[in-house]
């Protein structure tokens, strides 16, 4: 019990770590109010392409979900990382991170929203058409609000684990919170401060779940 | 020039021929670990949801508890923390069994969530019912409550499964010889980022069937209200 205490809970390594953490605390506050708005936003824009009925749009974006669907984050991170620097191109760590965010959470997003368009029925945007209002203008005020309301519930599943996910971005050594974390551990030879990281990641993210869980009980049982 | 540079940097075919046994040695590691993180983590799963279903107060208590805390903690914290914390009080695990007992905790959460939803769903008069006719508490879950639910969980499962699936790639944090680790070992040593493009394909032909099987997944089980 006391080693566990000592290598786990150890009081004075906590207080030292503390700043360090919190300041990775920050950067992974500071990630997450970049790669959750960008998106969110780009994968209504890939929603709203998707449902273009030409094929030459449709297709591409279609293979793009997919594509970025398939692709596992971290594989696509560390290829931003460290292969794009064989081109010539050098993207800081936080700019890799949020590009290779956009692309693996605009795919996601994309299928949610796509997943509320269509779940309102046609007659809605003809009847908004026939009132006079424009294809964009039917879109914005009519259909987007409805779809986003029927998805809310996916749309803050998906969040949650973007927010969990930033914590890859410690293996491009981008300063959040796991990184630090590490950093400490390292210096300390103590997990204590990794284990405060969890703490913080749980406290933080638990409202969310208990939200989540109401959510997922209402829908099965609705069903 | 600039498309010839490219095709050299990323697409070397000399590289490329080089690494693809090391690439493909790693897409058995990752089958391996998927597998073991799929069985263990649904049977688990479904375990606690039935455990659940007896309706102890403290046992349910701690279970939420589990679940809650596994679905808010990043799952590579998890893996650091077994594969980097535990040697402290000495309990030293490979890298293959940090990320498969993290992966699979996870999974275990998740499906235990899916679960017990879905017997949930299924209306107490059915329960009432199955009783009152004479059979027992765990007939009526094996022939009337379980067959019913796990219908109703099958599209959230299937797509939970998947994601926690891809998050084997985490494995090479902690030195797992999968997909990505060889890639990124290969990228060290040749200098030449070929075989992280081997990796990623590799990923997505293992992965793009996946996607469209949960699509179809949720298209054929989709209850219609």
């Amino acid at each position: 019990m006391a080693t566990i205490l000592q290598n786990f809970f150890n009081l004075e390594i906590l207080w030292a770590a503390l700043p360090y953490v919190l300041k990775g605390l920050a950067m992974t506050l500071l990630l997450c109010m970049a790669v959750v708005p960008l998106g969110v936003v780009g994968g209504l824009g890939v929603a709203l392409l998707s449902t273009v009925r030409t094929p030459l749009v449709r297709w591409p974006i279609r293979m793009y979900v997919d594509f970025f669907r398939a692709l596992p984050p971290l594989v696509l991170l560390i290829f931003l990382y460290y292969g794009m620097p064989f081109l010539g191109i050098d993207l800081p760590a936080f700019v890799a991170v949020t590009l290779g965010f956009f692309l693996n959470n605009s795919s996601y997003y994309g299928e949610i929203f796509r997943a509320g368009i269509e779940s309102i029925p046609r007659g809605q945007t003809e009847a908004a058409r026939s009132t006079g209002l424009t294809v964009a203008q039917a879109l914005a005020y009519v259909v987007v609000p409805q779809a986003t309301r029927n998805v809310v519930p996916d749309l803050i599943s998906n969040t949650l684990e973007v927010v969990k996910l930033t914590s890859i971005a410690s293996v491009v050594a981008l300063p959040e919170m796991l990184f630090a974390a590490r950093q400490a551990q390292s210096v300390t030879y103590n997990a204590t401060p990794i284990v405060m990281a969890g703490v913080l990641y749980v406290l933080c993210l638990w409202p969310l779940v208990r939200l989540l869980s109401r959510f997922e009980h209402q829908s099965i049982v609705l069903h | 020039m600039m498309w010839a540079r490219f095709l050299d940097t990323f697409f070397n075919p000399k590289v490329m021929a080089q690494y693809l046994p090391k690439i493909l040695e790693g897409l058995l590691v990752t089958l391996q670990l998927a597998a073991c993180i799929v069985v263990t983590g649904i049977l688990a799963g479904l375990c606690l949801a039935l455990v659940r279903s007896f309706r102890i107060r403290p046992v349910n208590l701690c279970i939420i508890l589990a679940v809650d805390i596994l679905r808010a903690l990043p799952p590579l914290v998890l893996i650091i923390l077994l594969y980097f914390a535990l040697p402290g009080v000495g309990i030293r695990l490979s890298g293959f069994v940090s990320t498969w007992l993290s992966l699979g905790l996870v999974l275990t959460a998740f499906a235990e969530e899916i679960f017990w939803a879905g017997l949930l769903a299924v209306p107490r008069g059915q329960w009432e019912a199955s009783r009152s006719t004479g059979l027992t508490f765990i007939q009526t879950l094996q022939s009337v409550v379980l067959p019913q639910a796990v219908r109703l969980t099958i599209p959230p499962l299937t797509n939970r499964t998947i994601a926690i699936t891809k998050g084997t790639e985490l494995g090479a944090v902690v030195a797992v010889g999968e997909i990505l680790y060889q890639a990124q070992t290969g990228l060290s040593f040749s200098y030449n980022p070929s075989p992280l493009t081997l990796g990623a394909i590799a990923y997505v032909v293992l992965f793009v069937p996946v996607v469209y099987f949960g699509r179809w997944v949720e298209a054929r089980f989709a209850w219609k209200r």
